[in-house]
């Protein structure tokens, strides 16, 4: 399963990187890193049949993650093969917040700091419904 | 008989004299004593008049005794009040008819014949008195007169100079009281102007304490990141401990996995003495701009300060708004140089500037359509001259012409009331220009965004 990862700290790519690195290691995920909405928009253009699960952070400098949502449900709406899953994830974790993202089409809404645990438990999981 | 009784005209003259005395001399005021003595002049007249009758002395000498005791009398009283000039002038006039009279007296009482020999000297001598008298007594009126109108010139003077010492009493009891209700004034003031400075004081505390508030959650989530970092890689570097530990456990160890896992450790290690310090100069800057500043200048470099307020300043309005969304671009000159500036001052101005642009694009964005993308920059230039520059850009509402004279005077604000104190680019111009000996232009073009330049001698 591929997972797109968009958040404006570079470290981040490490932290998954090493948090999931059994998983990665097995094959059952592979992650792409972008730092910016625009970034990813541009990731999106050339691997939209690849990518599952996009995991984006809101608060980013230009494009936040709630436009990059936007433009992601705009474009990929009607999909080959299906639209990709998209979870929030935000320092400002608020109901205000929560309920523009779901509202927006988000598939789910995390809080910072991530729980690597339970997003474990929710990948798996959206693996083996996948499969 | 009828010859004494001429006696009573040389009283009735006498009444006269003595009249004319007491005016002339103003006697009843000079010697009230005197004056009330001359009353009795007609006593003797009488006694003598009484005394012929009485022993039957038939004689015209009656009348001139009488005559010699009056002008006696009359020199007594002008002796008596010699200091008096007129009259001295009186008593000059009156002595050579005195003498006259006398020896008229003598000669006649002594002998005749001394008369007859000189008759012709005599009545000259008379005529002479009587000349003399007139004229000394005239003089004496003139002098009289003239001593009047002197002393009216005098009382006028005296008048005027107890008017002028009334007035001058008058005139330093104001200024007295003016000066009591002036120091009293300028002690008021004083006190009023020490009410100031400390108001003063306390609205240049307020207002740093006022961008401590915006930059609050800006360091709240700036501080979070950090700290999620450093938390995320020390959680994931025991799961990596335990994973070489499991490692070298196996009897057919994976010397390559175990070598991959040490240099992620190494790495995490590393990120997380990273993420530390980004979250300690977090705290350092807050304590630093919340600390009243020392005013000392240190070399400073305006691309890290310029980096880490916009940073600030944006986390700080997101965090209120958190729909805001805004493109932040720098461009920093690597050449720059450190200058010699308060840095926790500098700050404050940098702050301030960024607040405004991104306050200044927020607003441009909710009357624009949803393709309006809100910009700020920040750019930095090393001058030829050794100054350095700082543009601070936004693409926001703009500063309107009519407004852009009053942007840096103190309380002005176009914020809504309770949300801006207006002294934010007040402060930021006394720091660059009086502190630092800078300039802070402004550029804007209404609709379309602003640029404050910062320019710092090095």
């Amino acid at each position: 399963m591929k997972i797109l990862v968009v958040d404006d700290e570079q470290d981040v790519r490490t932290l998954f990187e090493q948090r999931f690195r059994r998983e990665i290691r097995s094959g059952a995920f592979t992650f792409s890193f972008a730092y910016s909405g625009e970034e990813a928009l541009d990731y999106l253009h050339d691997h939209s049949s690849e990518v599952v699960l996009i995991l984006s952070d809101i608060n980013m400098p230009g494009m936040s993650g709630l436009e990059l949502l936007r433009h992601i449900r705009h474009q990929y709406n009607s999909p080959p093969p299906t639209p990709p899953q998209v979870m929030m994830i935000t320092a400002y974790g608020d109901e205000a917040s929560r309920q523009q993202a779901l509202e927006l089409g988000a598939n789910d809404f995390l809080a910072k700091p991530v729980d690597f645990a339970a997003l474990k438990e929710k990948l798996l999981h959206l693996t083996a419904h996948e499969n | 008989m009828e010859v004494n009784a001429s006696i009573l005209i040389s009283v009735g003259l006498a009444a006269i004299v003595v009249r004319s005395m007491r005016k002339f001399l103003d006697l009843p005021i000079r010697t009230p004593h005197l004056s009330r003595l001359l009353g009795y002049f007609w006593v003797p007249g009488l006694i003598l008049y009484l005394f012929s009758l009485l022993i039957h002395w038939k004689t015209d000498r009656l009348d001139e005794i009488y005559t010699l005791f009056l002008l006696a009398m009359v020199v007594g009283v002008l002796v008596r009040v010699q200091h008096y000039r007129p009259a001295r002038t009186l008593l000059l006039a009156v002595v050579p008819y005195a003498l006259y009279a006398l020896i008229e007296l003598l000669s006649g009482a002594l002998s005749t014949g001394f008369l007859h020999e000189y008759r012709s000297l005599f009545s000259n001598s008379q005529g002479f008195a009587t000349i003399w008298l007139v004229t000394f007594v005239l003089i004496a009126r003139k002098q009289k007169k003239q001593l009047e109108a002197e002393r009216v010139v005098r009382e006028a003077e005296e008048k005027e100079r107890r008017e002028i010492a009334a007035q001058n009493a008058q005139l330093e009891r104001l200024v007295a009281e003016r000066t009591s209700s002036l120091t009293q004034q300028t002690e008021e003031l004083q006190h009023a102007l020490e009410e100031l400075k400390t108001t003063q004081a306390q609205l240049i505390q307020a207002e740093k304490m006022a961008s401590l508030g915006e930059l609050t959650a800006g360091i709240a989530h700036e501080i979070q990141n950090p700290l999620n970092f450093v938390t995320n890689f020390s959680d994931v570097s025991a799961e990596l401990v335990q994973e070489l530990e499991e490692e070298q456990q196996r009897p057919d160890r994976d010397h390559e996995l175990e070598a991959e896992l040490l240099a992620d450790l190494r790495q995490n290690l590393q990120k997380i003495t990273h993420h530390g310090q980004r979250a300690a100069s977090i705290v350092r800057g807050m304590l630093e701009h919340s600390r009243a500043s020392t005013g000392e200048r240190q070399p400073t470099d305006l691309n890290v300060l310029a980096d880490e307020y916009l940073r600030l300043a944006y986390h700080g309005l997101r965090a209120k708004d958190k729909t805001f969304n805004a493109t932040l671009n720098t461009h920093f000159d690597p050449s720059l140089v450190k200058i010699n500036a308060v840095a926790q001052d500098l700050g404050r101005v940098l702050l301030n500037l960024f607040t405004n642009a991104f306050y200044a694009v927020q607003k441009r964005k909710e009357a624009s359509p949803p393709d309006f993308a809100p910009t700020v920059s920040v750019a930095t230039r090393q001058l030829p001259n050794g100054s350095v520059e700082v543009r601070v850009r936004d693409n926001g509402t703009g500063i309107p012409a009519s407004v852009r004279q009053k942007i840096f005077q103190p309380f002005f604000t176009t914020k809504p009331t309770g949300e801006g104190t207006g002294l934010g680019l007040s402060l930021s111009y006394d720091i660059v220009t009086k502190a630092h000996g800078g300039t802070l232009e402004v550029e804007s073009e209404e609709g379309q965004g602003t640029e404050f330049i910062i320019t710092l001698p090095a």
